[in-house]
């Protein structure tokens, strides 16, 4: 079955991207962004949910894969879909409830009523088709859906490579991300949502960007405790981006919390004092210190192109809305049926920086506004993607590794972008 | 508490509150402004339009004393990119109805209706405002403010000033 129109081709493409530069018009060219949604947006894994949202039958959540409005549903034998948020009638969206429980989805216009797995179970007024109306051919359209560890990815594509090979060598960083649950199942906790003017990619690049760290995020750093602000100390602890292939990455910031099952010894951190006291209460010594040691995340973000970071302590996921409009939702993490005391500690450490009264992400939707009204401006000048390039290694097993500051994770999303838009 | 703590708040009062609250954030005059809530008062702006188990959930802002200070320091310091300059604000408050009084505590809900104006860009924001005000020996005093956007489960714009 077709999926989309044709879009107008975009020839050169891929000539706007180079080893350590790419042209500016990737950001404002409108053109390229309806080429992206369906060269991009319909031939990858794109992220749509996390499992502890639509923890049971019924459960579903709206999302969209590029553009496309999805509704992702869990049915009663516990088997997610993913289907197109069309009627197959006259193509109003069967659902306009952001999140919920249903058993089936009835259009509102006409009343064609689908069950949860898109099959159409009815039609208002039958009779008027004369019998010549074959149900089995109007099921809601069905995105491949596939997950890994509780993160569900959805596809128009019924040839890309399964999502396990696409993750490929970030599926470690994945299995170490999630040990933040602490031996709890990892549940999100509500998601903040903001909107800056500007391009999706700019978003994307951020997410391995360590470099404006201490910059943008100065003010952040000034209103942290002082531990908190030493941790953050990113460009001096040897940490390293590494390019993982498909256009993910890894930015590892603080390499001492890379596997939070180790150095249970280490003293706890004044800051989390009074939470390991609290937890004492309930939860024996061993315990109290893998709690604790979660309760901050992790010392890395990866990037999942082309919408989803997986960063420190939350997820960052990337909604394109137009060429120059982008909404980011960053949804905090908590531990499912673990201590109320910690996942209040993680909503406080999430508020504190996230959202749009955090003390981080007015900051960064600022200066990406700013890379967008730069933009106008020598179309013809080159974003430079070239810091650490000069000292970059090849590993062992063929990935790209710098410092935690220079730009692999860019050049590796851009690569991919390439080699999608010219496929 | 003696005897002038525990007297009603009335309507007016706690109307002249809110305004100086609002009149205090506008014109940035922050030093009052921390000193007109209770040491242990919240600020709250829920991230969902329902609930009020605001400890226990994602807000967009929930600040105690501690994070207050430290959100106008924010403000005034000019690290922050997106408080360089800090947006002006206009805000409306009305439509005061108190929901609630006992001796010397009340709680009052507003309309807000606020205009920020920075970079050539004026966006509006339309919220609920439920204060819990107390009597102290120093005067009246906000001991919770809830500022519950209408479109607070939406994405919105970053919000690098008070509301």
């Amino acid at each position: 079955m077709t999926v989309a129109f044709p879009v107008t081709p975009v020839l050169d493409a891929g000539a706007l991207v180079g080893e350590d530069r790419a042209g500016s018009t990737l950001y404002t060219d409108p053109a390229l962004f309806a080429a992206e949604m369906s060269r991009i947006f319909e031939n990858t894994w794109v992220w749509v949910a996390h499992a502890s949202e639509i923890p049971k039958g019924g459960d579903f959540k709206m999302a969209q894969v590029g553009l496309q409005p999805v509704i992702v549903v869990r049915d009663r034998k516990g088997v997610v879909h993913v289907h197109v948020n069309r009627c197959r009638h006259r193509a109003a969206t069967l659902c306009e409830v952001r999140k919920g429980k249903t058993n089936s989805f009835v259009c509102p216009y006409h009343g064609w009523a689908y069950a949860l797995d898109g099959s159409l179970r009815g039609v208002p007024y039958e009779k008027g088709y004369d019998d010549s109306l074959n149900k089995a051919e109007f099921p809601l359209l069905s995105l491949r859906v596939e997950e890994y560890h509780g993160l569900i990815f959805a596809t128009f594509s019924r040839e890309i490579q399964p999502l396990s090979d696409f993750l490929g060598p970030a599926k470690t960083w994945i299995d170490l991300f999630m040990k933040q649950g602490a031996g709890f199942p990892i549940k999100t906790m509500g998601e903040h949502k903001f909107r800056f003017p500007g391009n999706w990619k700019i978003q994307l690049e951020n997410t391995t960007d360590a470099y404006h760290f201490p910059l943008v995020h100065k003010s952040f750093l000034s209103a942290a405790d002082r531990e908190t602000e030493d941790s953050w100390d990113i460009m001096n602890k040897g940490g390293f981006v590494e390019d993982l292939g498909n256009g993910h990455s890894v930015m590892v910031m603080m390499p001492e919390l890379v596997d939070l099952e180790e150095n249970l010894d280490a003293p706890i951190p004044e800051k989390f004092a009074a939470l390991a006291e609290e937890l004492r209460q309930s939860h024996p010594e061993e315990q109290v210190r893998r709690i604790v040691r979660a309760v901050g995340g992790c010392g890395f973000n990866l990037n999942l192109f082309p919408n989803l970071g997986c960063s420190a302590a939350f997820f960052r996921v990337l909604q394109p809305i137009a060429v120059d409009e982008t909404e980011v939702r960053h949804a905090a993490l908590g531990m499912e049926g673990g201590p109320a005391a910690a996942n209040r500690a993680r909503l406080r450490i999430h508020e504190f920086f996230q959202g749009p009264m955090g003390f981080g992400s007015p900051d960064d939707a600022e200066v990406w506004d700013r890379v967008q009204h730069g933009a106008q401006g020598a179309a013809g000048m080159p974003i430079m993607l070239h810091r650490g390039l000069s000292h970059e290694e090849v590993g062992a097993e063929g990935r790209k590794r710098s410092d935690v500051s220079a730009e692999t994770g860019m050049r590796a999303a851009y690569a991919q972008w390439k080699r999608m838009m010219e496929a | 508490m003696d005897a002038t703590t525990r007297t009603a708040i009335s309507l007016q009062d706690a109307m002249e509150v809110a305004w100086l609250e609002a009149d205090l954030l506008d014109s940035a005059d922050y030093d009052p402004w921390l000193a007109l809530w209770t040491p242990d008062a919240i600020y709250v702006v829920p991230a969902e339009p329902a609930g009020d188990d605001f400890e226990n959930t994602l807000n967009i802002a929930y600040d105690d004393a501690a994070m207050r200070a430290k959100r106008v320091e924010r403000l005034r310091s000019g690290q922050s990119v997106s408080a360089s300059p800090v947006a002006r604000t206009v805000r409306l408050l009305s439509r005061f109805r108190i929901l609630s009084s006992e001796a010397g505590r009340c709680e009052l809900r507003c309309a807000q209706i606020l205009t920020e104006y920075r970079r050539e860009r004026e966006r509006m924001h339309t919220a609920d405002i439920t204060f819990v005000l107390v009597r102290t020996p120093d005067g009246l005093r906000i001991a919770r403010k809830v500022v519950r956007l209408i479109n607070a489960s939406d994405a919105i714009t970053g919000v690098s000033y008070i509301l």
